[in-house]
């Protein structure tokens, strides 16, 4: 390091050597000399105070970003539903460095994370009662955000909620399961309201009200906000908290693997994780990291983690044969504009025909989407749009609902994944009986950002007090999958 | 070198956070300029990790309070009726009432003691209220749910009514008449979409809220969506971007964007 001090000298007597002409030159050289001498004593004294302690300048090279060697919990995913774990981990275990927390996230710019390609909505109207209570958690736990995230000597969390609520409509056929859904939501405590037809025109005379049987209006604690405030709201917290945080992929574990017998008498592998093989970004160097439990939050990449374990990959008829049924399906969110469109009290309106469209900003802005048939699945390897999509399938139900988007301008669209659970499109938490220290939260397929602080929540009492505590969520335990249980929710969107 | 890291975003973000904290606490305490006392604590807390957590006290002390005289008043409720529990809650907030049927308004004197008339008529049903100037937020209104007959609400200047309290205010829409709103600080153009559940709303007043950029723009949609109301407060004219101030706004929204960038 010292021949580094003094390499600047050997330059500066190689700058006076060619100069060898008269006068003029030498002069020119007089003037390099003083030059070059401010900024060689600057450069001297940068050195200088880098070697002195109290700088971070050291001779031997660390790659930058790498996590800790040993952590308590690893978070893989760094979505909103792993970020709220982490903040509630930290949370519950009062004490500064009581327990070690990493969340890995595999990209730092957040390009393909379900999370903040959301249209960020949050919703009461469920038909599972689980489902009802997470949100309504959620929608308490984002009304009291302030004293729950804020951070001293930083702004004050601001998500931009609007309450414009959601508007579910039905037709003759599934009336009956929305006065259904109805009457358990409010035994839950959401505050929602059934309308006519008739109060329907009257209340929002820019609907055409065809076909319309029931609908639903939800008063309170509904609407959507921005879902990346939420998330860098919990990320600060959570880091002011002393969350460790890493940008890197997780390529695979190192396991412990143990025989355990069934009653059927087969002979099954349980695998207890020991180190998470972290790798940096475009490198091949990763980092094992020592850990106690991991959470699975990865989000539309949960399937590729669990298969990482070899869950899914065992003979058909055995338990380790049933995959993590999540993966990623593509959602297409288009933007329009429309002049004459309808105000400010335009809900979330869904549509019996799977359409969606709500206000965006004050200025004739729309966006609005639909879910594809199951059989015409978008392709899942890139985000591209596909704007025939709106032209044949969304553009004429909308306007069917709303004659004023006759007229209408797509003006932007994207698309982002669900982390689609295939077998019963609602939330898979809880414990893997191959894995016993990897706890999974992960295919909510679509709901995951309006579930997310409960969710997290409810992860934390799983890890630290061994069971639920606040929301009982045993019926979206990951035994379900394999008893081949599933409880269905009456609409999806 | 977490810590220096540390440091170094916290010296980035203390330039305009120290004015945000001081402005917020500023227009709580309803001070023009934090007083040298506030600006040398906010100094020093930029040093020391202890004046720091005390400040962090400070504001959960605070926060404490609001909580405390908005929680429900269930003893009331349950031995005395919603109506006598609603006019309690009411008067030790040092806000004012008059009952339906009666001319008469209760009051709190400047001291903030009252009389317990109004425990004499407990069937009365509450008509107007007035909690301009108290704390009153989402959680206290569920002390004043059962009131079905309520016409007129003032909130004018209270610094804790946000979105979420105006979302609660469906239960009220079968009677609001007049809702007053002007001086809250924290609502949004959001808060005011849920406005739409007030359906007999005849007179809202949005005067004076800092978070409306376009206050002509929103005075409009809020009179589409409710066409018997009447919005005061907002002229057509304000928010609109006016040709010869073009330069000025523009570089005002670098600047915005500037600090928006920052908070990245």
């Amino acid at each position: 390091m010292w021949r580094k001090l003094f390499t600047s000298v050997p330059a500066f007597r190689a700058l006076k050597a060619p100069c060898r002409s008269f006068k003029s030159s030498s002069r020119g050289a007089e003037k390099d000399f003083f030059k070059d001498l401010d900024a060689q004593l600057r450069a001297f004294r940068d050195k200088a105070a880098a070697a002195m302690p109290g700088s971070d300048w050291s001779p031997i090279e660390l790659t930058p970003g790498l996590p800790p060697e040993r952590a308590d919990v690893v978070i893989v995913g760094g979505g909103v539903v792993g970020w709220s774990i982490a903040y509630w981990l930290k949370m519950k275990a009062r004490v500064r460095d009581g327990l070690r927390v990493l969340v890995v996230e595999k990209d730092p710019t957040y390009s393909q994370a379900s999370t903040v390609l959301s249209c960020g909505g949050i919703r009461q109207q469920f038909s599972l009662k689980e489902n009802i209570m997470l949100s309504l958690f959620s929608a308490h736990f984002m009304k009291n955000i302030n004293n729950h995230l804020c951070v001293v000597n930083e702004d004050p969390v601001d998500l931009q909620f609007n309450h414009s609520g959601y508007l579910f409509l039905a037709s003759e056929k599934s009336a009956h399961i929305m006065e259904e859904n109805y009457r358990t939501q409010r035994y839950v405590g959401a505050k929602v309201a059934l309308l006519s037809p008739s109060q329907l025109k009257e209340r929002f005379p820019w609907m055409n009200t065809e076909g319309v049987a029931l609908a639903s209006l939800g008063l309170e604690n509904e609407g959507w906000f921005d879902p990346w405030s939420l998330l860098n709201a919990l990320r600060r917290k959570a880091v002011s908290m002393g969350v460790y945080q890493c940008f890197g992929e997780v390529t695979g574990f190192k396991c412990a693997a143990n025989l355990a017998e069934t009653t059927d008498g087969e002979v099954l592998n349980v695998q207890r994780i020991k180190y998470v093989n972290v790798r940096m970004p475009n490198s091949l160097e990763y980092q094992p990291v020592e850990c106690a439990v991991v959470v699975n939050a990865a989000g539309a990449n949960s399937g590729k983690i669990a298969s990482m374990l070899g869950i899914g990959l065992g003979p058909k008829e055995s338990v380790s044969g049933v995959p993590l049924p999540v993966e990623p399906r593509k959602r297409f969110v288009y933007v329009v504009h429309c002049p004459d469109g309808p105000g400010l009290d335009t809900p979330f309106l869904i549509d019996y025909s799977g359409v969606y469209c709500r206000r965006e900003g004050l200025g004739g802005n729309y966006i609005t989407g639909m879910s594809p048939e199951e059989t015409e699945e978008p392709d899942i390897s890139n985000l591209d749009v596909d704007h025939e999509f709106f032209q044949e399938k969304v553009w004429h139900r909308l306007a069917h609902r709303i004659p004023a988007f006759e007229q209408l301008k797509v003006s932007n669209a994207w698309a982002g994944f669900y982390d689609y659970n295939t077998f019963d499109q609602n939330g898979i938490i809880g414990l893997h009986p191959l894995v016993p220290n990897m706890y999974f939260a992960t295919g909510f397929s679509g709901h995951g950002l309006q579930q997310s602080p409960a969710v997290g929540l409810a992860v934390a009492e799983l890890i630290l007090d061994g069971g639920y505590k606040t929301i009982d969520l045993s019926a979206l335990d990951l035994k379900r999958i394999l008893l081949q249980e599933p409880i269905l929710e009456s609409n999806i969107v | 070198m977490a810590a220096s890291l540390l440091s170094q975003a916290m010296k980035r973000c203390s330039a305009h956070t120290c004015a945000a904290v001081a402005v917020r606490r500023a227009l709580s305490s309803g001070a023009a300029t934090p007083s040298v006392y506030t600006r040398f604590l906010l100094k020093l807390s930029h040093y020391f990790y202890d004046v720091e957590n005390i400040l962090d006290w400070n504001n959960w002390l605070r926060s404490q309070g609001v909580i405390h005289k908005n929680r429900l008043f269930g003893y009331a409720q349950k031995n005395f009726g919603n109506n006598v529990a609603a006019a309690y809650y009411i008067l030790t907030l040092r806000g004012s009432f008059r009952f339906a049927g009666q001319s008469e308004w209760f009051r709190p004197d400047s001291r903030g003691r009252f009389s317990y008339d109004f425990m004499s008529t407990p069937d009365a049903k509450i008509e107007e209220v007035d909690l301009s100037g108290t704390l009153i937020n989402h959680n206290g209104l569920e002390n004043l749910v059962k009131q079905n007959k309520l016409q007129t609400l003032s909130l004018r200047g209270c610094p804790e009514v946000d979105d979420w309290f105006l979302a609660r205010l469906h239960v009220f829409g079968e009677s609001l008449v007049e809702l007053d709103l002007s001086h809250c600080s924290r609502i949004t153009v959001g808060g005011l979409a849920a406005l739409q559940n007030l359906r007999k709303l005849e007179r809202l007043d949005i005067s004076g809220l800092p978070r409306l950029q376009n206050p002509g723009l929103v005075r409009i949609l809020l009179e589409e969506m409710l066409p018997l109301c009447q919005v005061s407060g907002a002229e057509y004219e304000q928010g609109l971007i006016q040709p010869d101030s073009q330069e000025q706004t523009e570089g005002h929204h670098e600047a915005s964007t500037h600090t928006g960038l920052r908070h990245l």
